[in-house]
């Protein structure tokens, strides 16, 4: 079972992707979505990586975020070298190392803000007499503790999102990867939710968000450019 | 993922569409439902005709026309049926030691009539032993005598049903009934017995054969001395009948043969019925296949989340498994109680009765039809590709 938790230390990365490549052959042509990328995060570090539509930058996230594996190159997470992680062990580091955020905010319909905050837990060794506990505070801390009981269908974007981010942080991952998560948010919620992904950040979260938005990318310490699958500045 | 937890999200996720969820159910609990109605109605038949040969007392031997056992062609043994009034004197002669009273049986469907009045009854043709015999009681009036007999008198008994139709509020002693074309006095009535007996006429056999030109008895009903002696006056009636017929002419049964025969023949009727239920209970199972197909689709989004937040393809195997387990279970205990309902309402007409190893049956061939028509699905939801769930519209 994978064990380091957080145990990178200031100088050593959270997460290394070392020249990872992801192509797809579709009969004779094969089309790379990512080329020799390599990418380093530090622990409290705000990242952006920014890029047009079809540049690669959802792929690369999905690969950081070991939902899918690297055609060519390799990932190391906290110290660990993923490249031979079976299924079970990459579940278990979704679960507990990495916290999404999409732009679809992607809550269980019809089920209360407390029980998607949970829906990790359920996955984790947390004992269940802890997970309400846990879910309330983290719900709380996102601005939504008088909403609690309030299914998904009944709120707003915005609330939406802050429940995704409260599910995200959840189990305390060394990172967050956000793709686009004001995406679908008007420009004064967006603002809000960036707002809280700062604040976070200031709290010691590490975060890595993905946007093709110049302007929301401002607001990170760091940006990571794509073009066409490459990195071409961070 | 724990298993209560598992548990707990599946029932909610049953919940989100309870309709849907009902109306998937309603396969199982229709098969479930007949499995069990049906078994419980077949050994209600079952005891409903133990309780009649009960009736009869247990010293009553038969001597029925043809070979009677499961290979036999009951139509070609009455065909060819061999039984007449020389071997009713036969086995008076030759096996008087044991028997104590031999009784003729004859047997038609005729319309009684009365005045303006009819009833469809079916009509029996006796001998006078045969009242003590069947343990007939006659409530008003008097059984036939052997006089009856010997005459061929038009005199007739009338079951409590067909009073019932034929003269209601009052007694039918006295007057005269139609049988066919021809007029009988009525001279008796019986007290209830049961609904098969309710719904008969009795007149003396020699009076029905004579009238319908019928030659050959359905039966010939023997009334052993002392019920011990059964079996050995089973071998004497047959060594008596054996003088005139060929061994395939005849059976010589004792209520206990045509108790197991009728049984057995009941018996192989349930279980074809059970297994014909059984076949909807499939049928349910494809529906269920069917709707856990479309959840998993419907719910890419969803597989695509658990994935990313750390469900293995295990856990959503496990969780899309569940799901049609308790659909089937749960159909399968609703269709249970439907049944229990049915046969518990079949008990004012007949002795309903529900074993145990039916509701066994019954709910572990649900629970097996879930677990075989959820693994596909439930598979094929664990086998999405998160990213690609993710993405899903």
């Amino acid at each position: 079972m994978y064990t380091s938790k957080n145990s990178s230390s200031k100088n050593s990365p959270i997460l290394e992707a070392r020249n990872i490549c992801k192509y797809y052959d579709m009969g004779d042509t094969r089309i790379t979505a990512v080329k020799n990328a390599s990418l380093s995060v530090y622990p409290g570090e705000f990242v952006a990586i920014v890029g047009k539509s079809g540049s690669g930058k959802s792929t690369l996230m999905h690969m950081i975020g070991l939902l899918d594996t690297p055609s060519e190159g390799e990932i190391v997470l906290n110290g660990h070298l993923t490249k031979n992680f079976k299924e079970n062990q990459l579940a278990n580091i979704r679960n507990s190392e990495i916290g999404f955020i999409f732009q679809a905010f992607n809550l269980l319909q019809r089920t209360t803000a407390l029980d998607n905050v949970i829906l990790p837990l359920t996955y984790s060794n947390v004992p269940k007499a802890d997970w309400n506990k846990k879910a309330i505070d983290m719900l709380t801390m996102v601005g939504l503790g008088n909403r609690l009981y309030n299914r998904s269908n009944e709120l707003s974007g915005g609330q939406k999102q802050r429940v995704a981010i409260a599910r995200a942080l959840i189990n305390n991952p060394s990172i967050i990867l956000a793709d686009e998560p004001t995406g679908n948010l008007d420009s004064k919620t967006g603002t809000e939710i960036m707002e809280l992904f700062l604040h976070l950040n200031t709290q010691g979260k590490t975060i890595v968000l993905v946007t093709h938005d110049d302007d929301l990318a401002e607001i990170a310490q760091r940006k990571v450019v794509l073009r066409d699958g490459e990195i071409i500045n961070q | 993922m724990r298993v209560s937890e598992t548990l707990r999200t599946s029932i909610r996720s049953l919940g989100l569409n309870k309709v849907r969820s009902f109306l998937t159910m309603l396969g199982v609990v229709i098969g479930v439902f007949a499995v069990i109605s049906l078994i419980a109605l077949g050994r209600g038949m079952q005891n409903y005709i133990s309780e009649q040969f009960d009736a009869l007392g247990s010293n009553l031997l038969f001597v029925m026309p043809g070979r009677m056992d499961m290979t036999a062609d009951p139509a070609r043994n009455f065909a060819r049926n061999k039984l007449e009034k020389k071997h009713v004197d036969m086995i008076n002669t030759y096996a008087s030691e044991y028997v104590e009273n031999v009784a003729p049986h004859i047997e038609i469907g005729e319309k009684i009539r009365y005045k303006t009045k009819t009833f469809n009854a079916g009509v029996i043709g006796s001998s006078y032993v045969g009242k003590d015999m069947y343990n007939f009681d006659v409530k008003e009036g008097s059984f036939f005598t052997k006089t009856d007999e010997t005459t061929k008198s038009r005199v007739v008994i009338l079951g409590p049903e067909v009073v019932k139709k034929l003269f209601p509020n009052r007694s039918p002693i006295g007057e005269t009934v139609k049988i066919g074309d021809d007029s009988y006095k009525v001279i008796g009535v019986f007290k209830e017995k049961g609904r098969a007996y309710d719904e008969q006429v009795i007149v003396p056999y020699t009076t029905l054969s004579d009238t319908f030109d019928i030659k050959n008895y359905g039966s010939i009903s023997i009334k052993v001395r002392n019920a011990q002696d059964v079996d050995t006056a089973t071998k004497q009636i047959r060594s008596a009948l054996l003088r005139d017929l060929k061994p395939d002419d005849f059976s010589v049964m004792s209520q206990k043969d045509i108790l197991s025969t009728i049984n057995s023949i009941l018996g192989i009727l349930t279980s074809f019925l059970g297994a014909i239920a059984g076949i909807s209970l499939l049928v349910g199972g494809i529906g269920i296949m069917n709707i856990m197909l479309v959840s998993v689709t419907e719910r890419t989004r969803e597989i695509g989340l658990r994935k990313a937040l750390g469900a293995t393809s295990k856990n959503i195997a496990f969780q899309f498994m569940i799901e049609a387990i308790l659909l089937s279970i749960g159909g399968g205990i609703i269709g249970l109680l439907f049944g229990y309902l049915a046969s518990f309402v079949a008990r004012s007409f007949i002795r309903a009765e529900i074993p145990i190893w039916s509701i066994i049956l019954a709910l572990g061939f649900s629970m097996v039809v879930g677990v075989l028509f959820g693994t596909y699905p439930a598979l094929k939801a664990s086998r999405k590709d998160p990213i690609e769930a993710l993405r899903y519209e």
